[in-house]
């Protein structure tokens, strides 16, 4: 899988507009493999989209997004998304986690000791046959990780992964992002939440209004911020937009 | 009035002959018809619902249209086709169950077709950004979908079949009510009321009433079991 | 797909009913009134046992039975409407005709007799004096044999029914059973044969109210749907049940049909 590496990831004058409103305007950035980066904004900055695009779930309206080689058809994907809401299918946590392994094409005979695997890392295990609905937030949201993570794919996004779910869930969850970072997984995620951002963030991309506003490592954009909104983000005083 | 109600129960606690076969067939054919609807609804549906074609809502609207056809128009259309005078009278199969079953499936296609389209594309809207990212294409995410929303399609199933079983205009027209051949509940009650006759024709009445109730049962029973089970 | 081909398996398992493979027999078109008689359910057995031949009865109006034979859809007709069924001959549909039985009709009307004519032995009489008065009459209009009868009746008692029905006349276009129910619900006359009369249970306040009349004569006729212009029809096996039918044996088995001890149809093949 390493042979035809999708990163970097290029965006150039990226745009995005829908129902009148512009909420990407004309974003340009570069994800490189290695340090964990983070999309910081307030809510309605755009993050979601952003990752969106990024992912491929939108079309941009103007500019042009670039991997570094094009994901063929009907070959495993090589980037995963985990959404703010886990959508699981009604079946078992188990059963899940080897439906992304069947999309991507892997035998059957394969799938169960990559799926254990997936299971184990996220430490659910215990839960394998448990109808995956019915598990709670948090544990539904470390299925949600163990499945985007059963095909070890180069890059991970995370659109505000622990926004509905409470603190010790959200441990969970960050213990889980940081080990798959550590194993050698790109991570970009997207948070409003400050003290997130710093625990697992290498580098920060700071999104206000639709524009990329400020790019730093994660404690000189905390410690010397660069411009006037990121600095009134962190001091909490940025405007709902 | 009430002598006719005492004559029908004898006639359900004393399981008569008569009355079994005709509540045989019945089910034979409407389950037969739901059959072949499920078959080729269900996966029409879910083509619909996941996929992106000009005249989409158009379809749409026709489908729930349809779903309202007059079981007589059924009967009518069905016997013309049918008839050796119309397209298919080689087949030789008016006045048969297997015509019966042909009308009703017509009947109830439109039914399982457009009530699983609406309950998968709910699903859709649920699934489709994480269908997507794990790479699912549309054909996989409308087979995916048809699994996961197994309990919402039962309860269409249900339905099309309560509905195949209470009608009557169909399958008179192309059945005929043979005695002994094409008569089901439905038509027998027809008959005997007509005839004045009304211990067998409550006896049916009676059957049927269970049946329907009976599957709405079992589609509500499914709803509150699936939820509690999967969530 | 493995569920899917069990499915298809299913399906053609629960298709192939017993009902539909019997391989020896004929559709014969004939009349409600004739069916709802249960005459079929006496003789029909009878000419099984005979020939092995099952006898599919499908009952419409007598006008809508003949119609179903000129589509080719039945290989007898069996009904009682002479000059219909003349003309279905005449058209090449049929191959020949035999008279079989007849039974009579009967004017049923209630039993407070508002036209004042129960006891009569005059039909026509009776018709004009329901038209006189008033009286609810309730019609078939359903072109079956009975209507046919009725109307013929109207004709040779001088009555323009088309021009000269008022409100009283009620044209309800449904089979025997549910006419004679209209009749008993709203107190009036009505038409019908004796056979249907006598296995009706709803009678209500209805009783007969003029019969004997040789005009209420009811004939009627059996004839082998024409396989030249047919080709489908099953002539071997629809010639037998003709045959069966006009024969001594058939012709008793007829006679021998009764409802409370009295014989419905009265055998009159030559």
């Amino acid at each position: 899988m390493s042979n035809g590496a999708i990163l970097p990831l290029r965006l150039a004058d990226v745009s995005f507009a829908a129902g009148g409103r512009t909420i990407i305007d004309r974003v340009s950035l570069e994800i490189e493999t290695g340090p964990s980066t983070i999309i910081l904004g307030a809510n309605g900055a755009g993050k979601s989209v952003l990752m969106r695009l990024m992912h491929g779930l939108l079309e941009p309206s103007a500019g042009r997004i670039d991997w570094n080689a094009p994901e063929r058809p009907g070959a495993p994907r090589k980037q995963a998304m985990v959404f703010q809401r886990p959508v699981m299918l009604r079946r078992s946590a188990y059963t899940n986690v080897a439906y992304a392994l069947k999309i991507a094409g892997i035998p059957e005979p394969q799938r169960g000791a990559l799926v254990r695997e997936s299971l184990e890392s996220v430490g659910l295990s215990h839960l394998a046959r448990r109808s995956a609905r019915v598990l709670s937030g948090g544990e539904q949201q470390r299925l949600a990780l163990a499945r985007a993570w059963a095909l070890h794919p180069e890059v991970l996004f995370l659109d505000e992964p622990t926004a509905s779910l409470d603190p010790s869930a959200t441990r969970e969850i960050e213990s889980v992002i940081k080990a798959f970072d550590a194993a050698g997984t790109k991570v970009v995620m997207a948070t409003h939440n400050l003290g997130q951002a710093r625990r697992l963030g290498d580098e920060i991309l700071f999104i206000n209004q639709g524009r990329l506003v400020e790019r730093a490592p994660v404690e000189q954009f905390f410690s010397k911020p660069q411009s006037v909104q990121s600095a009134a983000f962190i001091k909490g005083e940025l405007p709902w937009t | 009035m009430s002598e006719a109600l005492t004559a029908a129960l004898a006639l359900l606690v004393g399981l008569d002959a008569k009355l079994i076969e005709i509540v045989l067939l019945s089910l034979r054919v409407s389950l037969s018809a739901v059959a072949i609807a499920a078959l080729l609804g269900l996966p029409l549906g879910a083509a619909i619902a996941v996929g992106r074609f000009p005249g989409r809502q158009t379809v749409i609207v026709v489908l729930n249209a349809l779903m309202g056809l007059p079981p007589v128009v059924v009967g009518l259309l069905v016997y013309l086709l049918l008839s050796r005078a119309g397209p298919l009278g080689a087949l030789g199969i008016l006045f048969t169950p297997s015509a019966m079953v042909v009308a009703q499936a017509i009947l109830i296609l439109p039914i399982i077709a457009a009530l699983s389209r609406q309950a998968i594309e709910d699903a859709w809207r649920e699934y489709e950004e994480q269908l997507r990212s794990l790479g699912a294409g549309r054909m996989d995410a409308a087979l995916t979908l048809l699994w996961d929303t197994r309990f919402s399609l039962l309860t269409t199933i249900l339905a099309g079949f309560g509905r195949a079983a209470a009608e009557v205009g169909a399958v008179m027209i192309v059945g005929g009510n043979i005695d002994g051949v094409t008569r089901v509940m439905t038509t027998t009650i027809a008959l005997e009321t007509s005839k004045g006759d009304l211990p067998l024709a409550l006896g049916l009445g009676m059957i049927l009433i269970a049946i329907v109730i009976a599957v709405n049962a079992a589609a509500y029973l499914t709803k509150e079991l699936a939820q509690r089970r999967y969530g | 797909m493995d569920l899917i081909r069990r499915l298809l398996l299913l399906v053609a398992w629960i298709a192939a009913s017993p009902a539909g493979a019997q391989e020896r027999f004929i559709v014969v078109a004939s009349t409600t009134s004739t069916e709802q008689s249960g005459l079929f359910g006496h003789i029909l057995p009878v000419f099984q046992r005979k020939t092995g031949i099952q006898v599919r009865v499908v009952a419409l109006g007598t006008g809508q039975a003949l119609d179903l034979a000129r589509r080719g859809d039945a290989d007898v007709v069996f009904v009682h409407a002479r000059s219909a069924e003349e003309k279905f001959l005449a058209e090449g549909h049929g191959v020949k005709r035999f008279p079989v039985m007849y039974n009579d009709f009967v004017l049923i009307g209630p039993q407070s007799d508002p036209a004042k004519i129960r006891g009569g032995k005059d039909i026509l009489e009776a018709l004009r004096k329901i038209k006189t008065v008033g009286v609810p009459f309730v019609s078939r209009g359903d072109r079956s044999g009975t209507h046919m009868a009725e109307l013929a009746l109207w004709k040779i008692a001088n009555v323009d029914i088309e021009k000269e029905k008022g409100p009283w006349y009620r044209d309800t276009g449904q089979g025997m059973g549910p006419a004679l129910n209209a009749a008993a619900a709203m107190n009036g006359y009505i038409l019908a044969d004796r056979g249907t009369w006598i296995s009706f249970k709803n009678r209500g306040n209805l009783a007969i109210a003029v019969e004997g009349d040789k005009q209420l004569f009811n004939q009627y006729g059996i004839m082998l749907v024409n396989p030249l212009k047919h080709p489908n029809v099953k002539k071997d096996l629809g010639q037998a049940f003709v045959d069966w039918v006009v024969s001594p044996e058939g012709q008793k088995t007829i006679a021998g049909y009764k409802i409370g001890g009295e014989q419905l149809f009265f055998p009159n093949a030559k």
